[in-house]
């Protein structure tokens, strides 16, 4: 068994090992998850150390016949791309289960659902047959359905459902799309190495680019798929929503990374710029609906909109330093989203409301907690020297080219993230204090211990980029000569 | 093949026919029914034991049956779906003592008369086979004779089904009348050559005979006695009904039309899309309202049988493989599905969904296989539903019936809308009462076989993907 093999069934194995302990244990369960979760971020480390940077190719590669009718492999493997999205959830998933003890219900079931959301997640990122890659896609849904479900917020129920059935019907045609490929494929083949060396007629691709990227658009979640988003975010329990954002919307833009772009080159540039013009209205819509938001957790969520919408910008330019900063903004957004997640949540489980302008001169009583706060906006405005800014920047320089006008109006979007989060700084933690939370404490060690790792990272990135780049640029260089894109 | 020398191939269904008598026997000779039971248990094991080989094709009895690998195929589908329901029925405690004994009696001939019914190769036979099943269905469906809603549900059944075999008689009688021949081949044979008018009239034929066949397979516009039999009928007899009867309806379906009426494929190829895309919606647009979770599996299992009739609206070699692979899916989910429905209904005596609420709590077993259960109808892997419906994804992608597989598609997440609405009660919802679920030993013996198919076929495909191949070796190809 590979080094994959075993990131992908550690959780796995942590999961039975769960389920077999009684459900009064919380401490063990909980440990027992931590403990997995640390063992995955070292795999994931390990694989870090021995990635080999000059090659562009699948490295680790497994690959084992599994279903031989269909000739379905059990096919694993790592470039650049699946490496920078190991990374995110390795890291995230850790943390989110540290910041996860506050859970005091159903602690058994919670952590279980939990590793099985890691193997899919994991098993996504990895695999290299569009069948494998379908089912690990789907493995991830039904976890996170009873993750907001059970330990979410009043209307959990509805969010939980809405989020199933959006991303069911879209990977229902993904798998139409899939299926295309397959039978249009000679040989015959899943496999996403051998489909991208096939030349299908364009208007082949075109109509398979339609099928995946409902899948893919979706996830994302890109404007006008993204009604699922809001809702979803703020009634699932914090750790919950951290996955969510930091990696859950990533596998939507990590398909067209993987299976879009590589597979269908024609009908990727063909669609360029209507992606353009979807991720520039993202930017901009989810920009001034998060400044209108007096929900703290559905401002974040809307500023994923956002944000996601320069991944998706950075995609449609074909130009490399488009893709470098739209991989690149997958790896921070995870980061700083993440950690406002996190931050929302701190307040919300002292506060038990996330009424924005019910707060007001906090950081008075929470000096440190206003501190990372501040840290954590900055970056998610993009200042410069942190890391939302490096790959934002990059975004632009790459799309400037190629659409001048969209690049212009994207910026519009930076103008917008400034401002619905400074005014909701101000409305958090400068003003005068309001006498209700005279009594809340200060975040705890635990809290900071969650967030510390990311804000380091996110000033690393920011002051450095080329430390996640390296990892990237090889690979993405391929890709973007691969679909005929400009290596500017 | 004459009789004498067809013998040796009928083992099984004889010592089916003496099983039958014994049984009888026993019946009377034991006032604890279980004994019936496990001789109905043994009987079926017998019988496959001493069955003929699975290589063999060869026509029996002057041509009216066949013995090849589908028949091979879907005689031990029969017999498992059969075993299976007996063990559950061992538990289900509605039916009174005294006449258990007659319901495995009827069981065991039920196994011999569904093998038939698949091996039919010519009209007569089809016909006294599927006349002959349902018979011995009407009197399990009304097993409960003081129960209103079993026996309304018993009576339904005989009207809807005295309609349909009489309208499918009058297509073979047109059918006969045109061609001079009851045997499926030569009628397939006669067609390509008679005039436009004869041509017509047996098209009317075919369609006749679709409205007795879509009876049995429940496809709209001939499916409105599903969801109150389904409802009515013993909980063990409708996780039966929704199988063998069905799945041997498709058998019967694909020999017919495939054999007889090769000439008209293009037709009756676009009839079956319009037919299959109307099942699978009508049949989960309705299963969304329902409040009664065996209501709601019988529309979720009209949908189905919209499934597995796209295996025929796209008819290629890999359409037949898709039914017999989503068939073996089938058998294993729903009848876990229905066990566990089973084992809850015996405690709680109710079938409406507001009970399942907190089910995780009073039972967490149950819970977590009735999930199981539900996620692999909804075709999410990797669970056996989900290799079901890949294929019958697969079928339509490849013949390019891309509104089929859109249709799939849509109507697979209005169905997950519903399964959900079941997950919800029993993990999301808290429940009314904190009395532990019991789940009687027969039951959990039952569910988890169910289970270990429904998980074996989404982890390890190969082997159950190679019996359809097997079964199709020897099946009239494309």
């Amino acid at each position: 068994m590979g080094l994959l093999s075993w990131l992908v069934f550690t959780p796995i194995v942590g999961m039975i090992v769960i389920m077999l302990i009684g459900r009064d244990q919380h401490k063990l369960i909980r440990n027992l998850a931590t403990f997995t979760t640390a063992c995955e971020l070292l795999l994931v480390i390990a694989v870090l150390a021995k990635f080999d940077l000059s090659q562009t190719g699948m490295q680790f590669a497994e690959r084992a016949l599994w279903i031989p009718q269909l000739g379905v492999y059990y096919h694993l493997g790592l470039d650049g791309i699946s490496l920078i999205m190991l990374v995110t959830t390795g890291l995230l998933s850790f943390l989110a289960c540290v910041a996860s003890f506050g859970i005091r219900e159903r602690v058994k079931e919670y952590f279980a659902l939990y590793l099985l959301l890691e193997t899919g997640m994991i098993g996504t990122f990895v695999s290299l047959d569009l069948f494998l890659f379908y089912i690990f896609w789907e493995v991830v849904l039904v976890p996170m359905y009873f993750l907001i479900g059970i330990w979410g917020g009043p209307r959990k129920e509805y969010a939980a459902i809405k989020f199933f059935l959006y991303t069911l019907a879209g990977s229902m045609f993904m798998l139409i799309g899939i299926l295309a490929l397959y039978f249009a494929s000679t040989p015959h083949t899943f496999n996403m190495l051998a489909l991208g060396q096939n030349q299908f007629a364009l208007h082949f691709q075109q109509m398979v680019f339609l099928a995946l990227f409902l899948g893919f658009a979706i996830k994302v979640p890109i404007w006008p798929f993204h009604t699922w988003l809001p809702d979803a975010h703020v009634e699932a329990p914090t750790p919950i929503s951290v996955i969510l954002a930091a990696i859950l919307l990533k596998m939507g833009t990590y398909g067209f990374f993987r299976i879009s772009y590589p597979i269908l080159p024609q009908a990727a540039r063909w669609f360029g710029p209507a992606m353009g013009i979807l991720a520039v209205i993202g930017i901009i819509y989810g920009g001034f609906v998060a400044f209108a938001q007096t929900d703290f957790k559905k401002m974040v969520a809307y500023s994923s909109v956002s944000h996601m919408g320069f991944v998706l910008l950075g995609l449609a330019v074909f130009t490399l330093t488009g893709f470098q900063g739209a991989l690149l903004q997958m790896f921070t957004h995870g980061l700083i989203t993440g950690a406002l997640f996190l931050l929302v949540g701190v307040l919300y489980d002292r506060a038990h409301i996330r009424d924005l302008n019910s707060f007001g001169g906090l950081w008075v009583k929470l000096p440190v907690y206003g501190g990372i706060l501040i840290f954590c906006s900055l970056a998610s405005l993009g200042l410069p020297g942190l890391a939302g800014f490096v790959s934002e920047f990059m975004v632009l320089l790459g799309s400037f080219p190629v659409y001048r006008w969209m690049t212009a109006a994207a910026c519009v979007g930076i103008l917008l993230a400034a401002a619905y989060l400074l005014y909701m700084i101000q409305r958090v933690l400068l003003g005068s204090l309001n006498p209700k939370w005279a009594h809340l404490k200060d975040i705890s060690a635990r809290e900071i211990f969650t967030l510390v790792p990311l804000m380091i990272l996110i000033l690393l990135v920011g002051v450095y980029p080329k430390i996640v780049l390296q990892y990237i640029a090889p690979t993405l260089e391929a890709l973007v000569k691969s679909v005929g894109g400009t290596l500017a | 093949m004459s009789a004498l020398l067809s013998i040796p191939f009928f083992g099984s269904e004889l010592i089916l026919v003496v099983s039958f008598f014994i049984a009888m026997a026993l019946d009377f000779a034991f006032s604890d029914k279980k004994w019936v039971a496990y001789f109905t248990l043994a009987a079926l094991a017998l019988a496959w034991w001493f069955g003929p080989p699975a290589g063999a094709s060869v026509r029996l009895f002057f041509g009216s049956f066949v013995w090849d690998p589908v028949t091979h195929f879907f005689k031990g589908l029969i017999y498992g779906t059969i075993g299976l329901t007996v063990i559950a029925s061992l538990a289900y405690e509605q039916i009174p003592g005294r006449i258990r004994g007659e319901f495995y009696m009827l069981l065991v001939a039920l196994a011999l008369l569904l093998t038939v019914m698949g091996a039919s190769v010519n009209l007569l036979m089809i016909f006294l086979a599927i006349e002959s099943v349902s018979l011995t269905s009407y009197l399990l469906v009304g097993f409960q004779k003081f129960d209103q809603r079993a026996s309304e549900a018993a009576l339904k059944y005989v009207l809807f089904g005295a309609v349909s075999t009489a309208l499918m008689l009058f297509g073979m009688s047109l059918l006969f009348g045109i061609t001079g021949s009851i045997e499926l081949s030569i009628i397939g044979a006669h067609i390509a050559k008679l005039d436009a008018a004869s041509q017509t009239l047996a098209l009317i034929g075919m369609l006749f005979v679709l409205a007795g066949i879509g009876f049995k397979i429940s496809v709209v516009p001939f499916h409105f006695w599903a969801p109150d039999v389904y409802q009515g009928a013993p909980t063990p007899i409708t996780a039966f009904l929704t199988i063998a009867p069905k799945a041997l309806g498709f058998a019967v379906l694909a020999r017919v039309f495939l054999t007889a009426f090769p000439f008209f494929m293009a037709q009756w190829a676009t009839l079956f899309s319009f037919l299959a895309i109307l099942t699978m919606t009508i049949g989960n647009v309705l299963a969304v309202s329902q409040h009664d979770i065996k209501r709601l599996l019988a529309y979720s299992s009209i949908a189905q049988a919209g499934y597995i009739l796209v295996g025929l609206a796209a008819p290629s070699s890999l359409g037949l493989q898709a039914i017999l692979v989503y068939v073996i899916a089938y058998l294993f989910t729903n009848l876990g599905a229905f066990f566990a429905v089973l084992a809850i209904e015996r405690q709680l005596r109710t079938n409406d969904i507001g009970a399942y609420n907190g089910l995780a709590k009073r039972n967490p077993f149950l819970a977590l296989s009735l999930t199981i259960f539900l996620l692999s109808l909804a075709g999410i892997p990797p669970l056996a539903g989900f290799i079901g419906k890949i294929f019958i994804f697969a079928s339509a992608v490849k013949e390019h019936a891309f509104a089929l597989a859109i249709a799939i598609a849509l109507n697979s997440a209005v169905a997950a809308y519903y399964y959900f609405k079941v997950v919800k009660a029993m993990y999301l919802t808290p429940a009314d009462s904190a009395e532990r679920i019991e789940n009687p030993m027969p039951t959990r013996i039952a569910i988890c076989i169910t289970l270990a198919g429904t998980l074996a076929i989404g982890i390890w495909p190969t082997v159950f993907i190679r019996f359809a191949e097997q079964a199709l070796i020897a099946f009239p190809t494309f």
